[in-house]
């Protein structure tokens, strides 16, 4: 219980710290999340939407395979990453192994099934009536898809906020490929296990409050975007 | 539009926020500030295990190092088998790990070149402090007898279980003592040091431990020292550079000064110091060849 107590005053003198080690943490924990997911959401979006409008052979079993890597355990994510990126795997040769890129490239492995599997769901019920309503209108493609991306976007809204939460919580896959480098690949998450392991509970309390406390100001941001 | 407008203001907020954040390369440290320095090298990538790391060691010693390369170490520490498959695979620069014998034969297999002693510590026994197999009265300094007194009254003992330089060292303590560990009472956790001290102090286990993560974690564990001294227990560490005929890809010039670096006088001398402020003991004690 004490710990838990001093984890909230620990949380609190943390933001107000100062401390640049701190701060970086926070920063990287943030910034690789962030890129992560507007990668991803590049990717993801036309894919889900495609996948949620059209008809296609083995639709059934693509979005099947999507639905299955939505639950992809993010240690396997980062050891695929890991191996692919050792300097005697095949992309060895870029050198990026423990470094934010190779967090980057495993988190958007992840992140990549969580978009998309949300975004064609939400649009296989109602995506072809607006399509159909849209062009009787005369929108064009960019408008199309436009439209498609506002009337859904409570739904891409939700995609967004479950791939960042999955990406800034998560602790396997960028403990291995990131490294947990001091001041280079220590993020939040994996500074909680370090702090955990040395036995610094109170420590390791107070990041994880300031990591909840990020994951809801950038709520509030995402749900103004939603308009709900 | 307005909430387009809001959400793109909260985006860039959050950029710029990150941007002036943490330094995304570590070779963009300010030069003009540092001491007079030889030359400058590229970052190098040091795999260690986690007891160097989690001591406080690596950061006590360390910044001598970047400051007088211009520098960065990036430190990975993990158990030493995966920090030997990181030499092996070329993901690392240099080693700085324990387990005397795999280190040699690392090196005879061609995986690593130039490997020196740096510097030991050692392995202790700990456990409750009410002593349940009663090790304290009967056992002495023996470890390996301390271990098969632990396996007849199968009193919980927790093991590292995770391939590390200790849990090699625990292993061959056990086969010391006769005893095959097996049973309920026998429990791999499978973590590190740290995490494993802390498992042994919520179970009142005892487990092996390295001196020097015993002693930085002390005020939080119910744990006390119940066997130490025993020369089977001295935990040696060295430095191997990774082959660069392997992998022509490493940093062979850091690492070549880093290993010079570590086993010079001067560094030497500063790893007897470390630890004797806080503990009264110095945790490692230097014996570079």
């Amino acid at each position: 219980m004490e710990s838990i107590i001093q984890g909230f005053q620990g949380a609190l003198s943390l933001i107000f710290s100062g401390d640049r080690e701190v701060y970086s943490i926070i920063g990287l924990s943030l910034s690789v999340s962030l890129v992560s997911v507007v990668i991803s959401m590049v990717i993801s979006l036309p894919m889900g939407i495609a996948i949620g409008m059209k008809e296609f052979p083995l639709r059934k079993a693509v979005v099947m395979v999507i639905n299955t890597l939505m639950g992809l355990p993010p240690v396997i994510a980062g050891l695929f990453v890991y191996l692919l990126l050792s300097r005697s795997g095949p992309l060895g040769y870029l050198g990026i192994l423990h470094s934010p890129k190779a967090m980057i490239i495993a988190q958007v492995l992840l992140i990549i099934p969580i978009i998309t599997g949300i975004t064609m769901a939400a649009i296989k019920d109602r995506g072809r009536l607006i399509k159909n309503t849209a062009y009787t209108l005369g929108a064009g493609k960019i408008q199309m898809l436009w439209t498609l991306i506002r009337e859904f976007r409570t739904s891409i809204g939700s995609s967004l906020i479950a791939g960042y939460g999955r990406a800034i919580s998560e602790v396997g896959a960028v403990m291995l490929v990131g490294g947990n480098i001091k001041g280079y690949t220590r993020v939040m998450t994996t500074a909680i296990v370090l702090e955990t392991n040395m036995g610094n509970f109170d420590q390791a309390i107070a990041i994880g409050i300031v990591l909840l406390a990020l994951f809801f100001v950038i709520n509030i941001f995402l749900q103004k975007f939603q308009g709900a | 539009m307005k909430r387009i407008v809001v959400l793109t203001v909260g985006l860039l907020l959050i950029l710029a926020l990150v941007s002036c954040g943490p330094a995304e390369t570590p070779q963009t440290q300010e030069p003009e500030e540092q001491a007079p320095q030889e030359e400058t090298l590229d970052p190098i990538t040091l795999a260690t295990t986690t007891s160097t790391e989690n001591s406080g060691l690596l950061d006590y010693i360390l910044p001598h190092f970047e400051e007088k390369y211009n520098t960065k170490v990036n430190v990975v520490a993990v158990g030493t088998g995966q920090a030997m498959e990181m030499g092996k695979n070329g993901d690392a620069d240099v080693l700085l790990v324990h387990a005397e014998a795999t280190e040699i034969q690392f090196v005879n297999d061609g995986y690593g070149v130039d490997r020196h002693r740096v510097m030991y510590n050692d392995f202790i026994i700990v456990g409750p402090e009410d002593d349940p197999a009663g090790l304290k009265e009967a056992a002495g300094a023996d470890a390996a007898k301390a271990l098969s007194m632990i396996s007849e009254k199968k009193a919980p003992f927790a093991s590292r279980g995770d391939d590390s330089g200790t849990h090699k060292k625990e292993l061959e303590l056990w086969q010391a003592a006769g005893v095959e560990p097996a049973g309920d009472w026998y429990k791999s956790v499978g973590q590190g040091m740290g995490a494993t001290l802390n498992f042994a102090s919520e179970q009142k286990a005892y487990t092996m431990t390295d001196r020097a993560t015993y002693l930085s974690m002390m005020d939080n564990l119910d744990l006390v020292i119940l066997v130490e001294g025993d020369e089977i227990m001295f935990n040696q560490y060295g430095v191997i550079k990774v082959n660069p005929e392997r992998h022509p890809g490493i940093n062979k010039k850091g690492a070549d000064k880093f290993v010079e670096w570590i086993i010079s006088d001067e560094i030497q001398n500063m790893i007897s110091e470390f630890g004797k402020d806080e503990f009264g003991q110095s945790l490692f004690v230097p014996n570079a060849d």
